[in-house]
This record gives C-alpha cells, structure tokens and sequence, in this order.
C-alpha cells in the first residue's frame, strides 16, 4: 500500500477530505460573518446559533411536519434567516449608532437565549438525522472510499460561496452592498434604502449559517451546543483571513480545514489547537490577516 | 488656621469631595467586615472573589475600552496553578500559592496581551476569545488540572505557616484582605496619570498616538494588570472552595464577566462590584428554584435587556440620577 510519510493513503486521503469538509463549514460561517460585519460593521455572535437552529429546523421538519432534506435545504435557511430579519429590525437596528461592542454583546447575549432554551426541550446529547436516499452510499475511487454525502456537502458548499460571491462581486444588487459598505449615507442620499439593505443583509447571512446546519444535520450530532464551539474555531479563521475579502474568507475557510485534516493524521493531540496557533502565528507575522486591509 | 483660609472654593469643593469618597470607602469597609455575621461566609467570598474578577475585567473594558472574550484563561489559569501546587507541596503555604498563580496569570496576560494589541475593536475580542478557547482545550489535555474532572480537594492550609484557614470565617477576613488590595490597585491605576491616558486612549486612539504616548506599552500594561488581578481572583477561589475545574476556563465564564460588569456599570468603580454580586445572588436564588435549568436563558436575557436600555449599568444609572439631582 502507498505510504505519504509513515501514513497509509487512504488514511491520509481520508483525513484530508473530513479536513477539507470541516473547512467548508468554516468557509461558509465566516463568509457569511463576513457579509454582515461588512455591513453591520458588527460581529454576528449569535452566528453559531443560528448554524444550529437551521439544523434543528431540518430535525424538527422532519419528526413533526415531514420535510424532507431537500426541502429543509430550502426552507430552513428561509426560515432562519426570516428570522434573523425579525431580529434585526427589532434589536439590532437600535445599537446601530453605538460602539459596535454593543453589536456583538447583543448577539452573544442571543446566543445564550437560543442554546440554552433548546438544551432545556432537547437536553445537550444530540439527536441523528439520517442521511437522505439519494446520498447513500460511497464511490471507490482506487486509493479511498468517498461517501456520497461528503461529496455533496463539499460540493454544495463551494457551489454556494462561489454563488455569493458572484452577487456580491458581480450584480448590482452586490454593488449596493459593497458601495453600502462604503460609505451607508451616501448610499442613503442617492435614494438607495439602506436600512432595508441591512436588514436583508442581515437574513442573508444568517441564512448562510443556516445552510450550513442543514448539510451538517446528517453529518454531525444535532445538537443545541454544536454551534458555538464552532464558532470560536471561526472567528480564529476570520482573525487569520480578515473580513475584508469574499474570496479570502473561503479560501482561508477552506485551507484552515485542510491543516486541521492534516494535523489529525500527523499529531492528532493538536488537531483541535492548530488553527488557534496559527492566528497566534498569523498575529506576530502579518497582524492584518491573510488578506486583511487594514490592522 | 492659616491653612484654611487660603483654600479658594474649588479646592474646598475638592476637599469635602474627598473626604465624602473616604467617610464612603470606610463605611463599606466596616460593611464587609460586619457581613460574615449577618450572611454565609462561603456566599460572601464567592461574591469577593466574582467582583475582584469583575473590576480586573473593568479596568480593560470600561477605562481601556478594550473588550476581552477571554478573561476566563486568566481565571481558570490562576486557579490551575495555584491549585496544583499546593495539592503536591503541602509545605507551600496558600499565600505563596496564591502568589505564584497570580504570577502564573501575569505572564499568560503578558503574552496575550502582546497578541491582541496587535488588532483592534472586535478583532480584539475574537483574538483573546480564541486565545481563551486555547488555553481551555490546553488545561483539557494537560496531566496537572485533572481533565475533566478539575482539582478537588486543594487543601487550603495555613496562612503565612501560623494562621489556619480550616474555619469559614477566617478565609473571609483573607478573602477581603485580598479583595481591597484588588480593588486598590484598581482604584490607584484609574485615577492615576496612567488611568488618564488609558481613557484618552479609549476616547480617540490616533489622538493619544499623535501626542505622543506609546499607545501599545500602555495598553500592554492595563492588560497585564488586568489578567494578574484576574488571576488574583482565581487563585483565591480555588482556596476558598478547594476546587479548581473547568468551569472557569470555559467562555461561558469569560460572557459571565462580561455580564456582571454590564449590568453593575462598565466604567464605574463599583459597578462591576454590585453587577458580581446580583449575577453570583441571581445564580444562587435560581439554582434552588424551579427556572434552575433556565439560568443561562435568563442570563442571556439580562444581556440583552442591559445592551438594548440600560447601557450606563445599575450604579451609571445612580451617578447619573446624582448629579442631575445633587448638583
């Protein structure tokens, strides 16, 4: 059998591919950080909720209202991100003028609310969902078995990130946003109505991370705590890449993914530090981040 | 007397100012030395302890402007140290145990800090939020902290060799001790000149830059003082309940603090003080009832609560109505 330094390749490769869907996860929640702080100018901390909420909403589809995944795949992200339009209009719009601080306390303090209401009806344990019929299954491809699953997941996931930074880059909707980002009044003033650009602004982000708990519904244990461990792991990733990019954040989601795969089959103790030594190293080289503009 | 009469009115306003400030701080003195007799003493050192941690973290938060995520590494690593070495040295006495783990913090402070300054506002606290987060996985793996499991039984022996600390009421009267050393060196830091370039540093950072002060030295240094106290409060809970765990290394603790300093006043003395002492009472009164199960829904809710309408805090809200009515 092929061996890549002492290990098997099909370990190896194996490794590589969970990395590389981990990384999809993180590319997916930091772009979507990304969008609202580009924005909002605010930290979305209740992010990792609402990756959980659109996986619960995928179990709960299912057990009481016969969803099925691929309906949830559409309708929970909706859902969410409805959601988080409420949210926004209701809470968020009001600390828009303070010390963005306010933002992220106010999203953590939300953060709280969810998790700990749904640990109290769900308990912490977490509950499967099975994977969808049509994605059982693996192929063989010679050096490694790949289940269907993956594949999708990866797949979806980058058709995704690629879809919206191809509106945020190259429609004019994408141009409202980036110029809002900008520079809000003058937008304002050219009679484009930010407040209600924030607030979709907003549900799409919160969407995305929604996206992202649906396709990790059969993957991971749903469960109301798998968000905001997550989340500290994406906020190193945003630190490492900087929310300046849309290319950046899911590039760097996805090549944190890969260290973390690679770390697990050479020194699998570190495997849940490595990206928090590489902010630590990213700091001391390039305090910017990876494709940060500004400190 | 001479002295007096040369007074011109606003250094007798300063004066009489003064001197209410001090008739304040004895009269609360006298309060904490009376309060083991009226409440439960093991209460009362776990409020002491949450409000030192509180008013490390203010003197960041509300004089640095600066938001730390991640100020439970500082507890939990205080409390690690400490723990651990007086359960393998018997001969160490908790003083020294206390010291060393306050040591322990300072350089773990040291280091962070020096990372974190390198990014500003909410990279800030995404940077010491996962510092934090890896220092958490750190003590998860480490041999000394007991995985899982934490330290038990940490023995809380005998102050300076001579005075036990077995009884209750004893540990408070350290507790306190170490809680107003705490709390004046906060005291000292913010109405010090340093204080005073913290909070200009806080208000407009490329101002304090272009005139001159070295803007990063200073922040270093409030967030060194600011990680050693919170190490401080950390190596003394672990004495008081002879416990070190996890739990204080969780970012739970970290949005905890965070909380207590909301809720009592960020930038206020003793807000972050009273914010300890209703978040600790708060904890206590629910985990008897039946919402026990809902304290981090609750907690959650008081967040949101004080960031939507009551951002000066419990006692901004109080100076505020002072002087709008007093002069």
């Amino acid at each position: 059998m092929m061996m890549i330094f002492g290990v098997p390749l099909a370990v190896f490769m194996g490794q590589l591919m969970l990395g590389l869907i981990n990384g999809a996860f993180y590319a997916l929640l930091s772009l979507g950080l990304a969008v609202i702080f580009g924005l909002l100018k605010i930290v979305n901390f209740a992010h990792g909720a609402m990756y959980m909420l659109g996986a619960f909403a995928t179990l709960l589809g299912m057990r009481y209202l016969g969803i099925n995944y691929w309906a949830a795949l559409l309708l929970a992200p909706l859902v969410v991100g409805l959601f988080g339009m409420v949210i926004e209009r209701l809470m968020l719009r009001r600390i828009g003028h303070l010390d963005h601080l306010y933002g992220l306390l106010l999203t953590f303090g939300l953060a709280l609310i969810f998790e700990g209401t749904l640990v109290n009806f769900f308990g912490v344990s977490g509950a499967r969902y099975p994977t969808p019929e049509a994605l059982q299954g693996g192929f063989q491809t010679g050096f490694m078995f790949l289940p269907v699953y993956r594949a999708w997941v990866l797949l979806a996931a980058l058709v995704v990130c690629l879809g919206t930074w191809f509106i945020i880059e190259r429609t004019r909707l994408g141009a409202y946003l980036r110029a809002g980002t900008e520079n809000p009044a003058l937008m304002q003033s050219f009679g484009v109505n930010v407040p209600l650009l924030i607030t979709l602004t907003y549900g799409f982000g919160v969407a995305l991370a929604a996206f992202a708990g649906v396709l990790a519904a059969p993957l991971y244990p749903v469960s109301p705590t798998m968000g905001s461990n997550l989340l500290i792991v994406v906020f190193a990733v945003v630190v490492i890449g900087g929310m300046g990019s849309i290319l950046g954040a899911i590039l760097t989601g996805l090549g944190m993914g890969l260290i973390e795969g690679l770390t697990k089959v050479y020194y699998p103790e570190a495997a849940n530090t490595v990206i928090f030594l590489v902010m630590i190293l990213v700091l001391m080289l390039r305090p910017a981040g990876l494709f940060g503009k500004e400190a | 007397m001479a002295t007096t009469q040369t007074l011109t009115p606003v250094m007798e306003r300063q004066r009489r100012a003064n001197m209410r400030r001090n008739a304040f701080y004895l009269v609360l003195i006298v309060v904490g030395l009376l309060a083991p007799f009226v409440a439960y003493p093991v209460f009362l050192m776990k409020v002491l302890c949450f409000a030192l941690f509180a008013c490390a973290f203010n003197l960041l938060l509300g004089y640095a402007g600066l938001l730390s995520f991640g100020h439970a590494a500082f507890l939990a690593t205080g409390g690690y140290v400490t723990g651990y070495l007086l359960s393998s040295y018997p001969g160490l006495t908790p003083e020294l145990g206390i010291l060393i783990g306050t040591g322990a913090a300072v350089v773990l402070g040291v280091a962070f800090g020096a990372l974190a300054i390198r990014r500003q506002g909410i990279y800030f606290a995404m940077v010491t939020l996962a510092l934090a987060q890896l220092m958490f996985f750190f003590y998860i793996q480490a041999p000394f902290t007991g995985g899982e499991d934490g330290l038990h039984g940490v023995p809380r022996g005998d102050l300076f060799g001579f005075i036990s600390l077995r009884s209750n009421l004893a540990m408070y009267y350290f507790v306190f001790a170490i809680f107003l050393i705490g709390f004046a060196i906060v005291q000292r830091a913010v109405h010090s000149p340093f204080g005073q370039v913290l909070k200009a540093i806080r208000e407009n950072e490329p101002r304090a830059l272009s005139l001159g002060y070295n803007v990063d030295a200073y922040k270093l240094l409030a967030f060194v003082i600011s990680a050693g106290l919170a190490g401080l409060a950390g190596s003394t809970k672990t004495i008081v309940f002879q416990l070190a765990s996890l739990t204080d290394a969780h970012w739970h603790m970290s949005g905890e603090v965070i909380l207590m300093t909301l809720l009592g006043g960020v930038g206020t003395l003793f807000g972050p003080i009273v914010g300890a002492g209703l978040v600790v009472s708060l904890q206590h009164v629910l985990a008897q009832s039946p919402l026990g199960n809902w304290v981090s829904v609750i907690l959650g809710l008081i967040f949101v609560i004080c960031v939507l309408s009551f951002r000066s805090g419990i006692v901004g809200e109080i100076n505020k109505m002072y002087r709008k009515n007093f002069k």
